[in-house]
């Protein structure tokens, strides 16, 4: 017998609870996608919240997935800390020249108060208004840079990896400052209307730094940050590994993983055990070449590894639909999630 | 060059634990120590070249961690520059060789393909964050032979095609190889966008070079 029909919230929170509700959630993260919905360049569609709200509204009832997006792009971020952003035609937005030119620059260093920053407060905005429109109907997911993972853009990678290794003490300076700014964005997009926030940490992923390291650091980061934002939190990885560290991940009190395509739904699934939810892990890269056939199969497959019990969320494994993925694409995992990811998953047993 | 008939087997296992464990001290003892009648050449053919592949790869399996193999690339690029001088009589001839990072600050992956391959006796240039234009003019004064193009985001993979054309209608013939995260999540892609080849490790940059090495002589 076919569960009855749930709103989105419903399905994403009987999912969160382990339970199967009437068919497997799916998130669309769509970002850059919402430029080409209204005809827009990108950084004219990142300049207003109007048009971010006005396209993911359109693109929700288009698509016909489960949440409202209400991320812009990471570097966001770091404009707040004073850096800028240079904008491409077809791709994220990216982080400008490094705001901490030499580990020194740490000490002057303080978190952004989030009133003063035109580009939170746009954010904000557009969680307030999507709030607005759908109520309780579907979930509104916010964004935040891990404190650990916001270096990369904030002082480049090799120079952040230096500094975790050699200075301990400016890279705890550097971890104090950004816990402070990531509980207060957190928590004021949560204010604003967001229902959960996608805490982005690709740094602790095992495919950058070592279990071990991870224990010392990211770990340490989130179990500090993570208690202090109030509400629902999902740790993503943004398509590095997560399955050596999946029993520490689990005890920092975050409620869903986003993981990479290179590792098994499956072998992930047993190992968090019904203790989180799994978000993933469609190929966002390959998707831009995907026939309409290619993507059934790969919703298929994905919802036959995690889907049965509950507990899983089919969307990309990065956290952002890239800007080549089509329409006709995006409508065709649609249509294979609504065909094949109604509860009970008979045919996946089968 | 003289006959190398040691074997490095016991060393490399050596070499790897330090390098792992990014232990510089242990690494420099294996790596200092005279290994008659080898050539420095020798060694970091044998020795230091065949640990970082491991190591390379072993990523690639999510055995190891980037941090380990940016550490490990470091430490054997500074300990090669010891026993291998950059102007040693015995570094060997080679291509002309540069490596860049296609629109993006994300240098990372690029210095660890740098060390790699500065570690296995090669010499190149680091041209740091190009556009697809002042890359192709660069490429064609410094008449680059080989190529290396480190990206992070999609859009500048996709833009490798149109560095192809430029160098194209320069004359000039250049192999280009492709890395970074786009080409691993689309295995497909390189070939899209017409480059010679594509390596998921700064190994397979090393072993592509080599090849090429032979090529040429």
């Amino acid at each position: 017998m076919n569960t009855p029909k749930m709103t989105s919230l419903q399905r994403v929170l009987t999912t969160l609870g382990q339970q199967e509700p009437d068919r497997v959630p799916f998130f669309l993260l769509l970002t850059m996608t919402g430029a080409k919905e209204l005809g827009l360049s990108l950084q004219d569609y990142f300049s207003k919240a109007e048009y971010v709200v006005e396209a993911q509204l359109r693109m929700r009832k288009k698509f016909q997935h489960d949440c409202l997006y209400s991320f812009l792009y990471a570097s966001l971020e770091v404009e707040a800390f004073g850096g800028d952003t240079i904008y491409i035609d077809d791709g994220p937005p990216n982080a400008g020249a490094p705001i901490i030119s030499k580990p020194q620059d740490i000490l002057s260093l303080t978190p952004p108060r989030i009133e003063d920053h035109p580009c939170l407060q746009k954010v904000l905005e557009i969680e307030r208004q999507l709030k607005a429109k759908v109520q309780d109907d579907a979930p509104i997911i916010g964004v935040v840079i891990s404190p650990f993972s916001l270096p990369v853009m904030q002082m480049g990678f090799e120079g952040y990896l230096n500094l975790m290794l050699n200075q301990p003490d400016l890279f705890a300076r550097l971890m104090q400052v950004n816990e402070a700014f990531c509980v207060n964005w957190a928590n004021a997009q949560l204010a604003a209307g967001a229902t959960a926030i996608c805490y982005f940490d690709p740094v602790s992923s095992t495919t950058i730094i070592t279990r071990e390291q991870y224990l010392e650091s990211g770990y340490q980061v989130a179990r500090r940050v993570l208690p202090q934002i109030k509400g629902p939190t999902a740790t993503h990885f943004a398509s590095g590994r997560c399955l050596p560290i999946v029993e520490e991940v689990a005890q920092t009190g975050t409620m869903i993983f986003g993981i990479s395509t290179s590792e098994s739904l499956g072998e992930l699934k047993k190992a968090v055990h019904g203790r989180a939810t799994l978000i993933g892990n469609l190929n966002g890269v390959e998707m831009r070449r995907w026939s309409a056939e290619k993507a059934e199969a790969e919703v298929k497959k994905a919802i036959a590894e995690a889907g049965p019990g509950g507990g899983f969320i089919l969307s990309d494994s990065h956290g952002e639909i890239p800007y080549q993925v089509s329409e006709e694409t995006l409508l065709a995992i649609s249509e294979a999630v609504h065909t094949w990811g109604r509860y009970p998953l008979d045919w996946a047993a089968a | 060059m003289g006959n190398c008939s040691l074997d490095f087997e016991q060393q490399k296992i050596s070499l790897l634990n330090a390098l792992v464990s990014m232990d510089t001290l242990s690494a420099r003892t294996i790596l200092t120590q005279p290994y008659d009648p080898c050539t420095p050449h020798q060694v970091v053919e044998q020795l230091v070249a065949p640990a970082l592949e491991i190591i390379g790869e072993g990523w690639e399996k999510g055995e190891y961690s980037l941090s380990q193999v940016y550490v490990s690339g470091r430490i054997c690029e500074e300990l090669v520059d010891l026993i291998l001088p950059p102007m040693h009589q015995s570094r060997r001839y080679q291509p002309k060789m540069a490596i860049a990072v296609l629109e993006d600050r994300h240098m990372l992956g690029s210095r660890v393909v740098y060390s790699a391959l500065r570690a296995s006796g090669f010499e190149l240039a680091h041209y740091g964050s190009q556009t697809v234009d002042a890359l192709a003019q660069r490429v064609e004064k410094d008449r680059i032979e080989l190529l290396l193009v480190s990206t992070l985001m999609l859009s500048s993979a996709l833009r490798v095609k149109r560095l192809r054309s430029l160098l194209e209608q320069s004359g000039r013939q250049v192999k280009i190889m492709v890395g970074g995260a786009p080409f691993r999540f689309d295995p497909a892609l390189w070939q899209e966008v017409r480059a010679d080849a594509c390596g998921s490790s700064a190994a397979e940059a090393v072993d592509f070079a080599e090849n090429l090495l032979k090529e040429l002589q």
